[in-house]
C-alpha cells in the first residue's frame, strides 16, 4: 500500500508538466487521481478498522486497552491507553490540517495584498505542518515503547496485534505525508513555490487532510469508546 | 514524408517497435516505452504466455484425474497445480488480457492521445510483469503456492501452511495488487478527464464504460485484500495473532475479507468482456446498442450489487438464517442486471444484417455459455440448493462456464475483433472458425459433465478418486474436452503469429465499425490523433459512413470553448501517417524509471522470502536497498520532465 500511495504520488508530482492540456472537467488530472487514491485507502482503512473492532474484547490474555488485567502468575496489568497523551499527539495532528491549509493559501496567493509576511510564507507553513506530522510520529513512537515495557506487542494478544497493526499503517501514511511536505519544502527552497505550482501542494494537502481524518476516526473508536 | 495508411510493411514493424520516435530502439525501447499502445501489447503477449502457463497446468491436472487412482502427480504437485491454475489464470491471465484493451483502447475510444499518466502506466506493466514471474517461477523448484487461490488461513498461515509455498502466494498478491491499483487510478483519470469534446459519458462505447465500471471496482476492492494480506503476511513472518485460533483469532475473518474482494473481482473478471461483446455484436449486426442507457446503468448496478453479495461463498460456515437469507437475495438480484444485459445483446442481433466473422461467432458464444453459468450460479444463491452443490465439481462447472465461456469467449471475440486495428492485418478466418468450433465443443466436453460429477458427490480439489462411485465416465471426458482445448488454443496461436507477417491489410476499418478507434490508420500513429475530433452523436463513424444506421441517435455539439481549448475538428478520418515530430505533437520521453521503481519493489518483497530461509543478513540488505533503490528511483521519475 506504501508503494501504491508513492505511486499516486509519483504520478501526482510531475506528469502533466508545465503544458496545459485539454482537460474534460477543466480540472487537472492530478486532483482526480488523487481523489480515486482517497476513496481506495477508504476502504484500506476501513478494513484495518473492522478487524480491530470485530476482535476488540476477543483477546485470551491481556494487557487491554480499558480494564486492568491480573496474568495467572498473579502480576497485575493497569488498562494500557495512556488517553492524556494521546488527546495531546491527536491535538497537534489537528493543527497540522490547519497548517496545511495556510500552507496552501500561502501558495495560491503569493504575492497577493494580505499575503506579505508570516500569512505569505508557505514556507514557514510548510515546515510548520512537517514538524507538527512528525511531532506526532514521536508521540507514537513513545506510545509503542512504552507498550512494549508495559508487556505489549504485537504478538502479545490479539489486542495487540490489531492495534498495533492499525495505528501502525496510520503512522505509515503520516511518515510518507511527512517525506512528502519536506520534499515540497525543499522544492520551495530551490525555486519557490507559487500559484502555478498550487496543484502540487493541494494534492498533498488533500492526503494530508484524508489522513487527519482517518486519525479521528481511529482516536475515536479505538481509544475513546471503551 | 507521408506514409499512407494501407501501406502495410509498417503493419507488423511497428507492432514490434521499430519505433516511429526517433531514439530507444530494440529491447530497450520495449523496457523505456510510455506508449500505452505499445504497453497495451506487452500486456497482451505476456498475458498469453501466462495462458499457456495456466493451461498447460489444467493439463496436468485433468490427466492426473482422468481415471481413478492414476499418480502421473503426486498430491502435493496437485496441490501446487490447482492452486496455480487458478491464481494464474485470475492474476496473470484475464485480468492482463482487459487490462491489454484497457490499455490499447480507452484512450483511442475517448479521442484521447494517451492515458493520464503514460509513466505510470508502464510501471503497472512492470510490477505485473515482475510480479507474474515472482508467483510462477517457484513451481520449477516444488515450492509454488498450494493452498487454493484463495489462501483460506489458518491453512496458509504459519502453522499449517509452513514452508515458502503460501509466502510467494502473499507476497506475489501483494505486488500484483499495486499493479491494478496504480492502472487504475490512471484509467478513472483519463476516463473522466481525457474524453474528446463532445465525447459525454452517454456517448462513451460500451467497452469504455464497463471498464470505468471496473476500475472502480479495482479501486474498492483491492484495498480490502490488501489488508487481509497483509494480516496474513504478519502472521506468517512475524507472530502476529490474526488467524491463530488458541489466541481469538478468526479464520471466518479471512474468509469474509478475501470475499468482499473477490466477489467484486468476479465482475472485474467478467465485465471487460461483456464491454467486448457490447462492441462486436453492434458492429456485426450493423445497428446501434439495444438500450444503450440500460447496458450503461446495469454495468453500474452488478458493480454495485457486487459489493453486497460476497458471504454467498460462505454459507456453508453455517452465518445463520438472517445473513443467509439476505445474501441469498441480494445474490438473486445481481442476476437480474446481467439478465438485462443478456437481452440486450439478444435485441441488438434482432433485425440487424448479420455477419458472422469469428469475433461474432465468439460474442454469441458468450452469451450461450455465459447464461448456463449465469444459470448454475443464481441456483448457488439458494443455500439449500448451494449446500448440495458447494466444494463439488459442480461449483468448478459453474465457474469456468462464466470465467472460459464468458469472460475467455469474450476475450478471444475481443482479440480477433481488434487485431487488424493492434497489428493492421486481419486474423486468418477460416483457421479462426476452426478455433471458434474446436474451442465450443472442447470447453462444453470438458466442463458439462462436471455438472453430473458434482451432482454425484464428486469433491472439487481432490488429486485422484476409487472407480465405482459413477464418476469415471464423466471425468474421461471432461479430460478429452481439456485436450480439444489445447488444440484449439495451439490453433490460435498458430493464427495470431501467422496473420501478424501474413494477414490480409486491414486499412482504418475493416469491420464498418462506429467509433473512434477505427477513423485512424492500423496500427495507429504514435499520438493516435493527429487533430482531436468533436464527437457529435454515439457513433460518429457511422455519421460518416452509414448514415442510414443512425435513426433516432440524438445529435447535438459540443460548447465552443472546449472545442477551442481542445483545437478540436469536425469528424472525420485519418489517413496520412506523419511523425509526431512533424506535426509538433509533443509526445512524453521514453523513459526507464517506472521499470527500475518495480524492480526495486521486487528486491524488497523478496528480501522478505530470504528471511524466512533465516539469511537475516542478506534479507536486511535486499529489502533496504531494494527500499532505497525504489524510492530513488521514484524520485528520478518525479524531478525529470514528461515530455
Amino acid at each position: 500500500m506504501i508503494v501504491a500511495n508513492a505511486a499516486a504520488v509519483a504520478s501526482g508530482a510531475h506528469e502533466a508538466h508545465e503544458h496545459t492540456h485539454y482537460t474534460t472537467t477543466s480540472l487537472d488530472n492530478r486532483k482526480i487521481a488523487i481523489w480515486a487514491f482517497i476513496g481506495s485507502e477508504c476502504m484500506l482503512f476501513a478494513s484495518l478498522i473492522s478487524t480491530y473492532l470485530v476482535y476488540k474484547g476477543r483477546s485470551v490474555v491481556g494487557p487491554f486497552p480499558h480494564e486492568a488485567w491480573t496474568s495467572p502468575a498473579g502480576q497485575l496489568f493497569k488498562p494500557i491507553l495512556n488517553i492524556p497523551v494521546t488527546s495531546a499527539s491527536t491535538f497537534v495532528l489537528l493543527m497540522s490540517s490547519l497548517f496545511m491549509v495556510l500552507a496552501l493559501a500561502a501558495v495560491e496567493n503569493k504575492g497577493k495584498p494580505g499575503y506579505e509576511g508570516l500569512q505569505g510564507s508557505s514556507k514557514f507553513w510548510l515546515l510548520a505542518t512537517a514538524l507538527a506530522g512528525a511531532t506526532f510520529l514521536g508521540f507514537q513512537a513513545y506510545e509503542f515503547t512504552s507498550f512494549v515495557h508495559e508487556g505489549l506487542t504485537i504478538r502479545t494478544n490479539l489486542f495487540g496485534t490489531s492495534f498495533f497493526t492499525l495505528t501502525g499503517f496510520h503512522g505509515t501514511h503520516v511518515a510518507v505525508g511527512v517525506l512528502w511536505l519536506m520534499t515540497l519544502l525543499f522544492i520551495d527552497i530551490r525555486r519557490g513555490l507559487g500559484p502555478a505550482d498550487a496543484i502540487i501542494v493541494d494534492i498533498c494537502a488533500l492526503y494530508w487532510h484524508f489522513v487527519d481524518v482517518v486519525w479521528i476516526a481511529i482516536f475515536t473508536l479505538v481509544y475513546l469508546i471503551k | 514524408m507521408a506514409l499512407s495508411a494501407a501501406t502495410p510493411a509498417h503493419a507488423s514493424a511497428t507492432a514490434r517497435g521499430a519505433s516511429q520516435s526517433p531514439e530507444p530502439s530494440g529491447l530497450w525501447s520495449w523496457l523505456t516505452t510510455v506508449d500505452h499502445k505499445k504497453i497495451g501489447i506487452l500486456y497482451l503477449y505476456t498475458a498469453l504466455f501466462y495462458l499457456l502457463v495456466g493451461g498447460l497446468e489444467a493439463v496436468l491436472i485433468r490427466t492426473q484425474l482422468a481415471r481413478p487412482n492414476q499418480s502421473v502427480v503426486s498430491a502435493e504437485t496437485y496441490n501446487q497445480l490447482f492452486t496455480m491454475h487458478g491464481t494464474t489464470m485470475v492474476f496473470l491471465v484475464i485480468m492482463p488480457l482487459s487490462a491489454a484493451f484497457f490499455n490499447y483502447l480507452i484512450p483511442l475510444q475517448i479521442g484521447a492521445r494517451d492515458v493520464a499518466f503514460p509513466r505510470l502506466n508502464a510501471f503497472s506493466y512492470w510490477v505485473y510483469a515482475l510480479g507474474g514471474l515472482f508467483i510462477t517461477l517457484p513451481i520449477f523448484f516444488g515450492v509454488a503456492p498450494n493452498g487454493g487461490w484463495f489462501g483460506y488461513a489458518p491453512l496458509s498461515g504459519p502453522t499449517y501452511g509452513g514452508g515458502f509455498n503460501m509466502d510467494f502466494w502473499v507476497l506475489g498478491l501483494q505486488i500484483l495488487g499495486i499493479s491494478s491499483l496504480a492502472a487504475a487510478f490512471n484509467f478513472i483519470t483519463t476516463i473522466i478527464n481525457l474524453r474528446a469534446p463532445g465525447m459525454t459519458l452517454m456517448r462513451m462505447p460500451m467497452f469504455t464504460w464497463m471498464s470505468l465500471v471496473v476500475q472502480f471496482l479495482v479501486i474498492l476492492a483491492f484495498p480490502v485484500i490488501t489488508a487481509a494480506l497483509f494480516f496474513l503476511q504478519f502472521d506468517r513472518f512475524f507472530g502476529t495473532n490474526f488467524f491463530v485460533v488458541q489466541a481469538g483469532g478468526d479464520p471466518l475473518l479471512w474468509q469474509h475479507l478475501f470475499w468482499v474482494f473477490g466477489h467484486p473481482e468476479v465482475y472485474i473478471l467478467i465485465l471487460p468482456a461483456f464491454g467486448l461483446v457490447s462492441e462486436v455484436l453492434p458492429t456485426n449486426s450493423r445497428k446501434p446498442l439495444f438500450g444503450y442507457n440500460v447496458m450503461a446503468y446495469s454495468g453500474i448496478m452488478i458493480g454495485f450489487l457486487g459489493f453486497g453479495v460476497w458471504a454467498h461463498h460462505m454459507f456453508a460456515v453455517g452465518m445463520g438464517p438472517v445473513a443467509d437469507s439476505i445474501f441469498s437475495m441480494t445474490t438473486m438480484l445481481i442476476g437480474l442486471p446481467t439478465g438485462v444485459k443478456i437481452f440486450n445483446w439478444i435485441a441488438t442481433m434482432y433485425g440487424g444484417s448479420l455477419r458472422f466473422p469469428t469475433s461474432m461467432k465468439f460474442a454469441i458464444g458468450l452469451i450461450a455459455m455465459f447464461t448456463i453459468g449465469g444459470i448454475s450460479g443464481v441456483m448457488h444463491s439458494s443455500p439449500p440448493s448451494d449446500l448440495q452443490q458447494t466444494d463439488s465439481y459442480f461449483v468448478v462447472a459453474h465457474i469456468h462456464y462464466v470465467l472460459y465461456g464468458g469472460a475467455m469467449m469474450g476475450i478471444f471475440a475481443g482479440i480477433y475483433h481488434y487485431f487488424p486495428k493492434i497489428t493492421g492485418r486481419l486474423m486468418n478466418e477460416r483457421i479462426g472458425t476452426w478455433h471458434f468450433w474446436l474451442n465450443f465443443v472442447g470447453l462444453n466436453l470438458t466442463f458439462f459433465p462436471m455438472h453430473f460429477s458434482g451432482m454425484l458427490g464428486m469433491p472439487r480439489r481432490i488429486y485422484t478418486y476409487d472407480a465405482g462411485q459413477g464418476w469415471d465416465l464423466f471425468n474421461m471426458i471432461s479430460t478429452s474436452g481439456t485436450y480439444l482445448l489445447l488444440v484449439a488454443g495451439l490453433l490460435f496461436a498458430f493464427n495470431f503469429f501467422w496473420s501478424r507477417k501474413h494477414g490480409t491489410l486491414a486499412g482504418n476499418d475493416p469491420w464498418g465499425a462506429p467509433t473512434l478507434e477505427w477513423s485512424i490508420p492500423s496500427p495507429p500513429p504514435e499520438y493516435n490523433f493527429a487533430q482531436i475530433p468533436e464527437v457529435t452523436s454515439r457513433y460518429p463513424l457511422w455519421d460518416l459512413k452509414a448514415p442510414g444506421t443512425m435513426a433516432g441517435i440524438e445529435h447535438s455539439h459540443a460548447d465552443a470553448a472546449s472545442i477551442n481549448s481542445a483545437h478540436a475538428v469536425p469528424m472525420h478520418e485519418e489517413t496520412e501517417r506523419r511523425t509526431a515530430r512533424e506535426l509538433g505533437i509533443p509526445m512524453p520521453f521514453p523513459t526507464v524509471k517506472p521499470f527500475m521503481v518495480a524492480v526495486g519493489i521486487l528486491v524488497t518483497f523478496s528480501g522478505l522470502i530470504v528471511m524466512h530461509a533465516g539469511k537475516f543478513p542478506l534479507a536486511m540488505t535486499m529489502m533496504l536497498g531494494g527500499a532505497s533503490f525504489m524510492v530513488g528511483s521514484l524520485y528520478a521519475w518525479l524531478t525529470s520532465p514528461l515530455e
